[in-house]
């Protein structure tokens, strides 16, 4: 008789529980497949990210648009795997290396150059390889010959990052061979993001390559005490794009607000937007927009940098991967 | 150092008090994603316990040591194998389950089922036949004597619960992998943890932390009252 009244107390524990789950899946598909408003999801790189930058054009695009942006925040070589994979809609990167591929793998259109800025090659204030003032190929030709005789430390991404791509350009660019020096003493890879990398080369007095926007922001926050040493040369640019993911590559993705976002991004309302974006708090622009410059400044010396550095083909997105969206491109 | 913590303390309590709405949000979440998955895995991790525990049979002891194994599964690895499986171009892509908070139950369900399960079996392992014996000579059939082992178990039990609970709050790997850290929809306490200290903000995150362990702190102690019961 006891076992019987356990056993009956125990099943109606059991129907509670499984009655709980049922309700709280009905609460949770309500919650999302309810919602009027469509989803976009965007597949973005961590520096842009971080600086809060995405979430202030966040909040200006949905009090316009009955759409819901989603970002989600990771390298930019995850990203890019993300979106081939279809669980993005939309991507936005500083990589133009991997973005030509992502272009001509057949996975991206309507692709759009939406802000710029410089990357800065930052180090202890004692700067003891001397880099300061020197371009960027002597720069890093100084660090790797102190760091030989120990005198100085570089510390690395390797994370596969946009960042990380960039410091391995430079490296060519300065004739040193990565998969070479990376083995060296004096070369240490974090394999983490932007933040932690940067407090990492301050703790062991080291050089580092960052964004602008985390070296501003760790630095007016008095966590680190690393100065700039290169900064706003041509080999440092740092070229954020937008680029919608192929419908015709891959299934069932949101092309058609994919290409409203876009539209967004380079409208006058939202350059103005990143123009100003915490101008005041640093002093200095954490990003400059480019539609305008590369319409109405093409000549000028950032201008032609950027077509240099980030255009396909003369364009920065050739004809045959727009997609049948001219308007992107008058 | 220290004075960061400090910061994060009054930080913490100033977040708290004053109701940041970011914090409620995440902190509700957390609640809710970690509630979720120990409910759907007491679902199966309970008969399961009490499978393993009560009977005895060929294979018992690889089995046992196969979910103590699983205990100690890195989040970020079962995170990025949940990933692939739930992708839109995986096996489970159809169901649209990706950056969803019931990807992070489901994953989270998952690796708390290990804990579950190992913390059941020994709890009914511990019983003392003899209340066991006693039952079946007093008339009761085997799965009715498991029942009143069940019942002996019974603050063991619990105690298996509250500890998945922890696993399932505490985790980050699969909310980041899976949820995508997104605000207002899959960010949670140590998704918003991590955030707040790649961007920089130290106090915020911890701030973030205290109030994590504080919820875990609350929960352990009222495990340990039902232990002493």
């Amino acid at each position: 008789m006891l076992c019987f009244a356990l056993k009956k107390r125990i099943l109606l524990w059991s129907l509670t529980l499984v009655l709980a789950i049922i309700v709280s899946a009905t609460f949770t598909t309500y919650y999302f497949g309810g919602a009027s408003r469509r989803r976009l999801i965007v597949s973005t790189t961590t520096s842009l990210y971080d600086t809060g930058l995405l979430e202030a054009i966040e909040e200006k695009f949905e009090s316009q648009y009955p759409i819901d942006i989603y970002f989600i925040s990771v390298g930019t070589g995850q990203a890019i795997e993300h979106a081939k994979r279809g669980d993005a809609d939309l991507i936005l990167v500083h990589a133009p290396s991997a973005e030509r591929t992502f272009l001509t793998d057949g996975y991206g259109v309507c692709r759009k150059i939406i802000a710029y800025n410089f990357f800065v090659i930052v180090g202890p204030q004692e700067d003891p390889a001397g880099i300061k003032g020197h371009g960027v190929k002597d720069a890093l030709t100084k660090i790797v010959k102190d760091g030989r005789d120990g005198d100085a430390l570089w510390v690395s991404r390797g994370d596969g990052s946009g960042t990380h791509l960039k410091e391995k350009a430079l490296w060519t660019l300065a004739g040193f061979n990565w998969t070479e020096i990376r083995k060296e003493s004096w070369y240490i890879e974090s394999g983490t993001g932007m933040g932690k990398t940067i407090l990492m080369a301050d703790e062991m007095e080291a050089y580092t390559l960052s964004d602008i926007g985390t070296y501003l922001k760790y630095y007016g926050d008095e966590r680190i005490n690393l100065k700039v040493m290169v900064s706003e040369e041509k080999a440092l640019l740092n070229v954020y794009s937008v680029i919608a993911v192929n419908p015709k590559q891959v299934h069932d993705v949101n092309f058609e607000d994919a290409i409203t976002f876009i539209k967004f991004l380079i409208s006058d309302e939202c350059q103005n937007l990143i123009a100003n974006f915490k101008k005041e708090t640093y002093e200095q622009s954490l990003f400059y927009p480019t539609v305008r410059l590369l319409k109405e400044w093409s000549n000028s010396t950032v201008a032609q940098w950027i077509k240099e550095f980030a255009y396909f083909n003369g364009t920065e997105c050739p004809q045959e991967y727009r997609d049948d969206h001219p308007e992107l491109y008058e | 150092m220290t004075q960061e913590i400090i910061e994060g303390l009054r930080r913490a309590l100033e977040l708290i008090v004053s109701g940041d709405p970011a914090v409620i949000d995440a902190t509700f979440r957390s609640l809710y994603v970690s509630t979720m998955a120990t409910l759907l895995a007491i679902l199966w991790s309970l008969p399961l316990g009490l499978i393993i525990g009560n009977k005895e049979f060929f294979g018992k002891r690889v089995v046992k040591g196969l979910f103590n194994a699983l205990l100690g599964i890195p989040t970020v690895g079962l995170g990025l194998i949940l990933y692939l499986l739930l992708s839109k171009s995986g096996p489970f892509g159809i169901f649209r389950l990706l950056y969803t908070p019931t990807a992070i139950i489901l994953g989270e369900a998952l690796l708390i089922t290990p804990i579950a399960v190992s913390f059941t079996t020994s709890a009914i392992e511990s019983v003392d036949p003899e209340i066991r014996n006693l039952a079946k000579t007093l008339g009761a059939s085997e799965s009715e004597a498991s029942l009143v082992a069940l019942k002996e178990a019974f603050p063991n039990v619990l105690l298996a619960i509250f500890a998945s609970f922890n696993r399932a709050i505490s985790e980050l790997g699969i909310a980041l992998m899976l949820g995508g850290n997104i605000w207002g929809l899959t960010r949670v306490l140590t998704t918003s943890i991590a955030l707040e200290t790649t961007r920089g903000n130290f106090e915020l995150g911890i701030a973030l932390t205290i109030i994590l362990f504080l919820i875990v702190f609350v929960l352990s102690f009222i495990t340990n009252l039902f232990k002493r019961e």
